[in-house]
């Protein structure tokens, strides 16, 4: 299968004051991009648990991003902080488990940023197109867990 | 267990979704969901048609979870709530699916894949749906005060309007007087009534009013809190002030772009701002009527409009600058008839009645109109002094040389300087043009995403004296009502921790930036097996404090704290349904 072929799954963790709004707004703009990517609507970026990320990622989702507040702009005071801290411990723990870095992305969008939603999604897209589906990589683990 | 039956409502949204999304594949897929009983679409779900279809589809469905899929929950979610509750289904049992922001407006080159698209949106809030709970709201007080930042005629009039409603009004203001603008203006178009003199009058009001507070000069310097109970530090002359306010309302105002560099200005001592030319038009001691300084009367002036807006880095329009230059020429042209005054403009927004006229009055009055190109802006040429303007006369297709005796620049309003300080100390967004960024532009002009929250006057955008002061009615009106009602119901997204898994670690304490979780002793029943009669510390969530950010249920080791409405298992289904696997 060509990189072009391969439609990766791919979910965007998005909180409810930001980056939601971001979102809208690159739809409000008619910004196009990749259809390869589903929306999920967290309050705060700090909702999202590391846990989600390993089950969602071994699930055989193909990338996740998780995108909040500049940081200082949380709606909750300062959950980014927290969410910044968790998922950088959490990038270099993929390693580990043999699960590319780049699967995981965590970045920053305001609501009037609608177009920096467009260019993270269409970057984020290409490069887990690169780097191809989890899925071989995870039957390949259930098969060695059932051996 | 009564069984799951959820209806899927599809929108068209005219051709804004159906016009991408194949809205009827979507509707039968939907239909054949798990625990999907009813599927239906709608040319405007949000319509009275759309709503009464989705009531009567909860009835005679005997629905008793509802899903939407439409544009996007921040605008439209308690229209539908609302009307879930009215056919009786409690609110919490509403998903919202968004298929416009999220994907037809963002797929509009790729039908197919937006329809698969839709349908994997519908199928991840089917799955949320299905275990979704019902939910009670929690009420908390309203205290009747009202926090004003900014004291020109936005914020007065805001503050005015509550006080003499029976709210109290702290009004902080940064400068050592009040006005904002208004004291530095000539006079007001369209209806050429002294600024001061309006301006003064209201001054005087908010001044003498026994339930405003005034704080000046002063800053706001801290706020925490949310709607109803919001803490406020303000820093002042003589040291910190704090006091408790229901709600805050944003008026801080604009500030005016300084053309520095542009057309000669800082170079030619005649070429000026349209302020600086308000300011030599107001009544004596200033100088009038208007002349060089050196007594030489103005025989030729040119009005230069959108100096520094409408551009690339700056593309909106300051909406009362054209105004502003019809005001000053006719002026111009009332002092001196036989003057020659000439305004060139790339277009002239004279919108709505008043201002149409005012352009016949400035026609009449002999104003020259000239319009150029920003491709071939304008050129101040001279020698220690503006001597002439040249500029491509873009109707008559030829270069013209205008002599002058003074350049009046109209430089537009720009986002104020603490701006972007503001917006972290409330928590509510600017747009990318630096201003204040309301809920939204159309449906919920003058408040914020953030509840409790408001703006009116060009903090917002570029505005005049009379939207100003009808957008302070407005958010003063919005911010009445909580403060009215004296109660407001939080939404029931809040933390709560199953006592059983509960092993009392406390790292839900810490983790809250709300101080809304203690440990207590469990009482009965929550305890663990075989640890009976052994006293137990819990995790309690105070749900009025709880503002259901959800951290510390990222945060719990042992999977004991959840939120409503966004459990781990109702996530975590979302993604299985599409993980395919
Ligand atoms: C040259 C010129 C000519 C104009 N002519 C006309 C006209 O003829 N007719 C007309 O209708 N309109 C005219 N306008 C527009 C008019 O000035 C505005 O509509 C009006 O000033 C808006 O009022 P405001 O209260 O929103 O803002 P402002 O007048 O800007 O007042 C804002 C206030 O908030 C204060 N503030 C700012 N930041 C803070 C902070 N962080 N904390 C506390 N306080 C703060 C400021 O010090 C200021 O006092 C003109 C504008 C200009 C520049
Ligand atoms: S609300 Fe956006 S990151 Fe916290």
């Amino acid at each position: 299968m060509s990189e072009q072929d391969f439609h990766p799954r791919i979910v965007a963790f998005c909180c409810n004051w930001c980056s939601y709004a971001g979102a809208d707004l690159a739809g409000v703009s008619r910004l196009q991009m990749p259809t390869d990517f589903q929306v999920i609507r967290v309050m705060c970026s700090a909702r999202v648990a590391p846990e989600w990320i390993i089950k969602t990622l071994s699930a055989g989702i193909d990338g996740v991003m998780v995108l909040g507040c500049h940081i200082g702009d949380c709606h909750y005071i300062a959950g980014n902080h927290r969410a910044a801290k968790r998922f950088a411990l959490l990038k270099e723990m993929l390693g580990f488990v043999g699960i590319h870095p780049d699967r995981l992305r965590v970045d920053w969008v305001s609501a009037s940023e609608g177009t920096k939603f467009q260019t993270i999604v269409t970057e984020f897209v290409e490069r887990v197109r690169e780097l191809g589906p989890t899925r071989e990589f995870v039957t390949a683990h259930r098969r060695l867990d059932t051996d | 267990m009564e069984q799951t039956r959820i209806g899927v409502f599809v929108c068209h949204c005219g051709s804004n979704i159906g016009g991408v999304v194949d809205v009827p594949a979507v509707v039968e897929y939907a239909r054949a969901l798990p625990n999907v009983v009813y599927a239906e679409r709608n040319l405007y779900s949000c319509s009275e048609a759309g709503l009464s279809s989705l009531k009567q589809g909860i009835r005679a469905q005997r629905l008793n979870r509802v899903i939407v899929a439409a544009c996007t929950p921040r605008t439209h979610e308690p229209l539908f709530k609302n009307a879930c509750e009215e056919a009786g289904l409690n609110r919490y049992l509403f998903e919202f699916v968004n298929i416009r922001e999220h994907c037809s407006w963002i797929h509009r080159k790729d039908k197919e894949q937006a329809t698969e698209k839709a349908k994997r949106l519908i199928r991840m809030g089917v799955a949320k749906a299905s275990l979704l709970e019902p939910q009670e709201e929690t009420e908390s007080n309203v205290i009747p005060a009202v926090l004003v930042i900014g004291g020109g005629i936005a914020g007065m009039t805001a503050a005015l309007n509550l006080a003499r409603q029976g709210f109290r009004a702290h009004l902080v203001e940064k400068q050592a007087r009040l006005g904002g603008w208004l004291p530095h203006i000539n006079r007001l178009c369209p209806t050429d009534e002294e600024a001061a003199r309006l301006i003064d009058s209201v001054i005087r009001e908010a001044q003498a009013h026994e339930r405003i507070i005034l704080h000046m000069p002063a800053t706001v310097q801290e706020v925490s809190g949310y709607i109803g109970n919001f803490h406020v530090t303000v820093a002042e002359k003589e040291g910190k002030c704090t006091f408790d306010v229901g709600t805050i309302i944003v008026a801080t105002g604009a500030e005016v772009l300084q053309p520095l560099g542009l057309y000669g200005y800082g170079r030619f001592p005649n070429v000026i701002t349209q302020l600086e030319l308000e300011e030599r038009l107001r009544p004596p001691p200033s100088p009038s009527p208007v002349n060089d300084g050196g007594g030489k009367r103005w025989e030729s002036t040119v009005f230069i409009n959108c100096v520094g807006a409408r551009i690339p880095e700056r593309p909106y329009c300051s909406r009362v600058c054209c105004m502003t230059s019809l005001k000053n020429a006719i002026r111009l042209k009332k002092q001196n008839p036989a003057a020659q005054v000439y305004v060139l403009h790339r277009d002239l927004m004279t919108y709505g009645v008043e201002f149409e006229r005012y352009y016949r009055r400035a026609m009449e009055a002999g104003v020259r109109f000239l319009r150029y190109d920003i491709e071939r802006p304008p050129q101040v040429v001279g020698n220690g002094r503006a001597e002439a303007v040249v500029v491509w006369d873009t109707l008559r297709g030829q270069e013209r040389r205008l002599p002058v005796d003074a350049v009046v620049l109209n430089a537009p309003l720009i986002p104020a300087s603490d701006n972007a300080t503001l917006s972290r100390l409330l928590k509510v967004p600017l747009a990318e043009s630096g201003f204040f960024l309301e809920a939204h532009v159309k449906l919920r002009p003058v408040e914020f995403a953030t509840d409790g929250v408001y703006v009116c006057g060009t903090a917002r955008w570029p505005a005049d004296v009379s939207e100003s002061i009808a957008q302070a009615y407005a958010a003063s009106a919005k911010a009445a009502i909580p403060m009215r009602a004296g109660a407001v119901t939080a939404e029931a997204i809040t933390a709560f921790s199953v006592p059983e898994r509960c092993m009392g670690c406390g790292t839900c304490v810490v983790t809250c930036p709300y101080q809304a979780i203690e440990l207590r002793i469990a009482n009965g029943g929550h305890v663990l097996s075989g640890t009976e009669g052994l006293q137990k510390q819990v995790a309690w969530v105070n749900v009025v404090q709880c503002k259901g950010c959800g951290s510390c249920v990222a945060a719990c080791p042992s999977k004991a704290m959840q939120q409503r409405g966004f459990t781990d298992q109702q996530v975590l289904e979302m993604i299985s349904v599409i993980s395919g696997l």
